[in-house]
Order: C-alpha cells, then sequence, then structure tokens
C-alpha cells in the first residue's frame, strides 16, 4: 500500500517535472548564448570600456546613452535606417503580396516557380552586395550603362544620399521579395475555396477577390512579415557595409545604418561601451515596434 | 601586411567572409589555448605558432620549410587571419586575457605604437635578445617599436619606401618626359611639384584621363614624407595645426579642385577597373603596390608603366614580429622571429614576394641590388626603393594615426573630391568624425 502510494508519489513528480526538463536544453541555451549576452551588453553600457583592455571597465553611469542623444552621427544613422527601412519594406511586401497572389493560380511549372522565388533569399548577402555593387558603379557600372543608352548622364549611385539609399534598398528588396512570397503563398493555400467561390458567383473579379477575400483573410501573416521586416531593417548592416566597402557608409555618413555605426564605434574606434549603448538603444526601439504591432494587431481583431 | 592595401583592398573580398573571418579568428584563438606542450631547450620537439593577417609570405618563399631543416626540434605552424581588421582587436582581446597568444605575432605599423604605448609590458624587450642585431634594421624602423623607456617590442619585417608609378604613353601624349630619371627630376624635392606636373599634364591630357586616381594619394605620399605629423614628440595631439598635415591637405584640395584627379578611392572596384582601362597617368606606389597594378593593369598595360622616385622620401605600411610575454616557447620565438626577420631572408622574401626589406643590410644583397621588374619597363626597382628607403624621416607614430589617417582621405578628402563640396566643409566634416572617434 505504502509502497504502492510511494510510487505514485513519485510517478506525480515525473510527470510534473520531466517535461520542464525536457525543454531545459533550449532555455539554458538561451540563458547562456541569449539572455547573459544581452545583460552582459547592457552592463557594459553602463561603464567606459575599451576593446583594448575589454575587462576592465569603468564606471559611467548613463553617460553613453546621454552622449547618444546628442551624437548628430548616431541620429543621422538612425534616421537613415529609418528611411532605408521604408524604402526596402513597403515595395517588398506589395511585391510579395502580388507575387504570391499570382502563384496561387493554377500554372504550369509552379514548383519552378516557387524555388526559383527562393533563389536570392539562399545567395549569401556578400556574394550579393558585391554584384550590386558592381552594378551600381559609377564608371563602368551596368545600370549607368544601360542609362547611358538612353540618354541619361552618368549617376554617381554612391555618393548621393537617396541614390545610395535606393540602391541599398533594391538589394534588400531582391534578397527577401521571394521570402516573404512564400510565406503570403502559404497562407493563400490556407484561404478556404468556397469563400473565392461564393464571391466567384456574387460576380467578383479577380482583383475583387484579391481585395476582399484574400488580404482580410491574410491579415495575420502580413502583421507578422511586417513585423520581421521591420526588425530585419533595424538591423540592416551587410548590405551598406559591402555596398560601399567602409565602415563609414560614406563620405558623409550618407548611407550609415544603425548596425554599421554600432560596429565603427566598436571596432575601429574601439569604444565597446558606446557600441553597446547603441546595440541596447536598437534593442530597445525594436521593443518599440514589437509593443505598437501588438496594439495594431488588438485593435484589428477587435473591430472584427 | 601593408597597412593600407590590408586595410582596404581586402575590404570587399574581405568583407565576403566577415562572419567566416571572425568565427576563424576565433577557432585560431580556441586552438591556440592548449597547453604548452614542453618548453623550448634545444633538442626538445617544439612546435611554434606564428599569427599573421593577410599574406605575409613567409610559407610562400619556404622560409619556414628551410627554418625547420636548419632546427629539426622546430615545427612551425601559421595562423594567418585574413584582414587586420579582425586580427587586430581579436590580438588586443587575447593580450588582456593573457591566453590564447601565439609564439610570434605580427603586428601592423599603424598599430605598434599603440602597442607600445598600452601594452609594453605584455611583449619580450627584443631589444636585449642576444640574436636581435640591431644594426642591421633602418633606424626609423627600429625606433617605431621602441617605448618610451627604451625597451623594443618588435622587430621590422617589410616597410614600404613610396615611388610614383607612371603610364609612359599617356605621358608622352601629354609632352611629360617619360624616362624615368627626367621624370623623378620633374618633381624631385617637393611634392608640390608633383602636383605642378599634374597642371601641365591636364593642359594637354589625353581625352577621358586624369592626371592621378585620387587626391587621397598625394595626401598620403605627402604627409607621409614628414617627421611629425599627427602627433607631435610629447605625444600631444596636433594634427588640425600641424604644418605636414596642412601643407598635405591643401594639395589634396588642389589637385581635387583642379579636377586633375580620376575621383577615385584606393582599392576600391572603381580603381582596379580604372587600371585595366588606363584612366590615370600616374599613382603613388610603394614597392608592395607594384604585383597590384601589374594584376590589375593586366597584359594591356604590359611596358607602359614604369617608376620613378616620390618627390621626398615617404613610408607607406610595413609590419613587426612580437613575442608576447604569455607565450608558450618564449626563447625559441625570439630565436625564430630574429631568423626570419634578419637580412638574408628579408631579400628572398623580397625576390619571391616584393615585401620591401626593412634591414638595411639586405639593400647590398644582389638580390635586391639587382632587382629589375620587367613589367615596368625594366625599372631597377631594388635601386629606386632602396634609395628611398635610406631617407625617410623617423616618423613620429601616435597611437589614433590610423583613424586620424583614414578619415581625412575617406570623409574629409572624398566629400570634396566625389561631393563637390568645399576644402573647407570637407575639413571641418573630418575634424568632427575624428574627435567623435577618438573622445573618449
Amino acid at each position: 500500500m505504502r509502497r504502492a502510494a510511494r510510487r505514485s508519489r513519485r510517478y506525480q513528480r515525473d510527470a510534473r517535472w520531466s517535461p520542464y526538463a525536457f525543454i531545459s536544453p533550449f532555455f539554458l541555451f538561451f540563458a547562456a548564448f541569449g539572455l547573459f549576452p544581452l545583460l552582459y551588453t547592457g552592463w557594459a553600457s553602463l561603464h567606459k570600456v575599451s576593446l583594448h583592455n575589454p575587462t576592465q571597465m569603468e564606471w559611467a553611469g548613463l553617460h553613453n546613452y546621454s552622449r547618444l542623444f546628442e551624437d548628430e552621427f548616431f541620429w543621422k544613422a538612425l534616421q537613415n535606417t529609418l528611411t532605408i527601412g521604408i524604402i526596402s519594406t513597403v515595395p517588398q511586401l506589395l511585391m510579395a503580396l502580388g507575387l504570391a497572389h499570382l502563384l496561387n493560380y493554377r500554372l504550369r511549372g509552379s514548383m519552378f516557380f516557387r524555388v526559383a522565388m527562393l533563389t536570392p533569399y539562399a545567395t549569401s548577402v556578400a556574394a550579393a552586395t558585391l554584384v550590386f555593387a558592381m552594378l551600381y558603379g559609377r564608371d563602368y557600372g551596368m545600370i549607368n550603362w544601360a542609362l547611358g543608352s538612353v540618354g541619361i548622364d552618368n549617376i554617381d549611385w554612391e555618393n548621393g544620399t537617396w541614390s545610395s539609399q535606393i540602391a541599398i534598398s533594391t538589394i534588400v528588396i531582391w534578397r527577401w521579395t521571394g521570402y516573404n512570397t512564400l510565406i503570403y503563398l502559404a497562407a493563400m493555400q490556407a484561404v478556404p475555396n468556397d469563400l473565392y467561390e461564393s464571391a466567384a458567383l456574387d460576380g467578383a473579379t479577380r482583383w475583387q477577390q484579391f481585395i476582399h477575400v484574400t488580404i482580410p483573410s491574410l491579415r495575420p501573416t502580413i502583421l507578422f512579415t511586417v513585423v520581421v521586416s521591420t526588425i530585419g531593417a533595424t538591423q540592416l548592416f551587410g548590405e551598406p557595409l559591402l555596398f560601399g566597402g567602409t565602415q563609414t557608409g560614406g563620405a558623409s555618413h550618407q548611407y550609415q545604418t544603425l548596425g554599421l555605426y554600432l560596429y565603427e564605434q566598436g571596432w575601429f574606434n574601439f569604444h565597446l561601451g558606446r557600441a553597446s549603448a547603441i546595440a541596447w538603444t536598437m534593442f530597445l526601439i525594436l521593443v518599440v515596434i514589437g509593443l505598437v504591432n501588438w496594439l495594431i494587431a488588438r485593435r484589428l481583431q477587435k473591430s472584427h | 601586411m601593408h597597412s593600407s592595401r590590408t586595410r582596404t583592398s581586402s575590404f570587399r573580398l574581405a568583407a565576403i567572409g566577415l562572419a567566416a573571418a571572425l568565427g576563424a579568428g576565433l577557432l585560431a584563438g580556441c586552438s591556440s589555448d592548449s597547453e604548452p606542450d614542453s618548453a623550448g631547450g634545444d633538442g626538445e620537439k617544439v612546435e611554434l605558432s606564428i599569427g599573421v593577417f593577410g599574406v605575409f609570405g613567409y610559407k610562400q618563399a619556404g622560409l619556414y620549410d628551410e627554418y625547420e631543416k636548419l632546427h629539426p626540434n622546430v615545427t612551425i605552424k601559421e595562423n594567418s587571419t585574413e584582414r587586420n581588421e579582425d586580427y587586430y582587436p581579436a590580438l588586443l582581446n587575447h593580450l588582456s586575457a593573457n591566453s590564447g597568444l601565439q609564439d610570434i605575432q605580427a603586428v601592423e605599423v599603424a598599430n605598434i605604437n599603440e602597442l607600445a604605448g598600452i601594452q609594453a609590458d605584455k611583449f619580450v624587450d627584443l631589444g636585449k635578445e642576444s640574436g636581435v642585431k640591431k644594426d642591421s634594421y633602418l633606424p626609423w624602423k627600429w625606433d617605431q617599436a621602441k617605448t618610451e623607456d627604451g625597451k623594443v617590442i618588435g622587430v621590422g619585417t617589410d616597410i614600404g619606401p613610396m615611388g610614383v608609378c607612371y603610364r609612359k604613353d599617356l605621358f608622352k601624349k601629354a609632352g611629360l618626359p617619360t624616362e624615368r630619371e627626367e621624370v623623378g627630376k620633374l618633381w624631385a624635392g617637393d611634392w608640390s611639384k608633383y602636383v605642378d606636373a599634374g597642371e601641365t599634364y591636364m593642359k594637354k591630357a589625353p581625352k577621358g584621363t586624369h592626371f592621378m586616381d585620387g587626391a587621397a594619394g598625394v595626401y598620403n605620399g605627402s604627409v607621409s614624407s614628414y617627421a611629425e605629423k599627427n602627433y607631435d614628440k610629447s605625444g600631444e595631439l596636433i594634427y588640425k595645426k600641424s604644418p605636414a598635415v596642412k601643407t598635405s591637405w591643401d594639395l589634396a584640395m588642389r589637385a581635387a579642385e583642379a579636377g586633375m584627379t580620376a575621383k577615385l578611392k584606393q582599392f576600391d572596384t572603381e580603381w582596379d577597373q580604372a587600371y585595366a582601362n588606363g584612366d590615370f597617368a600616374s599613382v603613388v606606389c610603394p614597392p608592395w603596390m607594384l604585383g597590384y597594378i601589374k594584376e590589375k593593369a593586366g597584359k594591356k598595360g604590359a611596358n607602359q608603366w614604369d617608376v620613378a622616385a616620390a618627390p621626398k622620401p615617404a613610408n607607406w605600411g610595413g609590419s613587426f614580429l612580437t613575442v608576447p610575454e604569455a607565450g608558450p616557447h618564449k626563447e625559441e620565438a625570439v630565436k625564430l622571429a630574429a631568423w626570419l626577420t634578419a637580412p638574408e631572408q628579408q631579400a628572398k622574401l623580397f625576390e619571391k614576394q616584393a615585401s620591401f626589406p626593412s634591414a638595411q643590410a639586405a639593400y647590398e644583397l644582389p638580390a635586391v641590388k639587382n632587382a629589375k621588374h620587367e613589367y615596368f619597363g625594366g625599372a631597377p626597382i631594388g635601386q629606386i626603393f632602396a634609395d628611398a628607403a635610406k631617407d625617410i624621416p623617423t616618423a613620429i607614430l601616435g597611437p589614433k594615426d590610423q583613424v586620424i589617417g583614414e578619415t581625412l582621405a575617406n570623409v574629409g578628402i572624398l566629400q570634396v573630391e566625389q561631393q563637390g563640396k568645399s576644402p573647407d566643409d570637407g575639413w571641418k566634416a573630418a575634424v568632427k568624425a575624428i574627435d567623435n572617434a577618438i573622445d573618449e
């Protein structure tokens, strides 16, 4: 009797705690490689730390943060990140929606197109950006050559503020459109066919079906891609770094993003404390963006 | 191996593997963390590790094999990180942690002063080691690795005495002399005469060509010919008012505003393409750049290029070998460092890899003395660069030379040259960026 009771107690304990043990690897790894670095970066951002001697920290309070507020290079980087983020995310998602809609039709070789969509995403940033940097070359770039053949003068893509930011956003668009297309496509295929049929019976055109059936059904997916793309845009780093080949992001920092500025401060100027503060500011910006998205999502759900 | 070459040329290339390179750096760091395998008395087996960035060429020139043959108990392992930008921060990390260090660590000339200032006690004083012969190195090179209290933390590998590479065909069409002696005389003694020559060139310039690649080249050449540029003797930061910086900046501005530059940033893809297309007639070139020009200008440029003496002797690039105190086999490492940088070995390296010796005794060896470069019209490069090397002033280095030089070129000069801003605005923008970078 007693033995049975003990066994059952042990069994209960087992059933209660084992799941935690099973999932613990993720949390242990997260604590070691996610949470700890995050907190340590936060701690470092409150100190004066130099890459010359990273273990030696000198308390600085909020100095690194208050300094950022007066740092015009930081504001410029923030502004660049924002504009590049908008001009790359918005067209990218719109194009992805349209492409997904087209791919959703029954068509020959749809598998081929779906795989083809994903190839830019599978290419490394570095390889893609180097090719683009050559396409946008001032003297011998293919784009200027093409423009020249229709009588437009050479554009110095890298040196203009808008031209350089547009050039960088095309790289981002090229890489990520296919990826988002596939996400939309997956969501579209989950939309029940009856909806389309009844809409067709009511005499709705393809376009009307897209606007009134597809888009509303895709709302959660669209929100998801917006959040993910925003995070990606805030962390934009590889493309601008490789586009001009320097951490300054152009002679007048015209396309230096926050990620690039962080890199410049930490690994070129050796100010690890300041770099940490930039990293944390970026993190906070993302938290705010996440909150705003969550609010919008809730609003949308309620309105339904 | 050479300051600005590794910094910028490999930038694009290297950035391809940015993540990979960082990862490799970490791995290299880890692998050398292992326990020292028996300290290095004679006869015992020793594996010496040597940390370098980019291509140092010791392996390619067969120097490791030769040393291993001379010392059967020694095996040498080279760990190369592609870019100094990744290599140097990792080295700083290992120094402050006192672990993960290789037996020998190479250091770029742009970083040596910083290390001598803040980490001197982490390195073996090579000046006191019996195998190291001070006399064989150029005095100014020797002094660069010296700390304030006279300790020498590194021995010199190569240096980069400057010359001016020019295209004979373009010079001829523009009515300038083409013989390298005469060309050298054209601007001998003053960098401003080089810009004067540019003015002459532009009057009759072949269509679509410019006199030089970019204004940063003449800035770099001119400022490097002074002993005192960014810092004064007491270590004070003086670049804002230093005559060297002022004169050189003005020269660069003159060149940019007169439109005699092809508005190119060195080591950019566009720069490479311009070599292939023959868009500019001259470029300030240390010996290590000759191979680069040959590769980029290709067959079409053969026998068009030649090399003349620079207006004034100046240095661009070069490295040092150091032995960290925390390294596993210090004694053996010192011997190897001394051997690798001895005149005979430097001469061999020059023959195979065109790294110009910092050991002056090497200049008398036939491998250097009689060296000619076929691609550059058989120019006696050993002679030309050796002459320049002897008169290079002992530059006063400072910890932030690299940031200052790069920002003046990539922000200040480029704003004027490529974005059409006024010299005054360019200067102010550069100063602002430098202040931001060096502000604690």
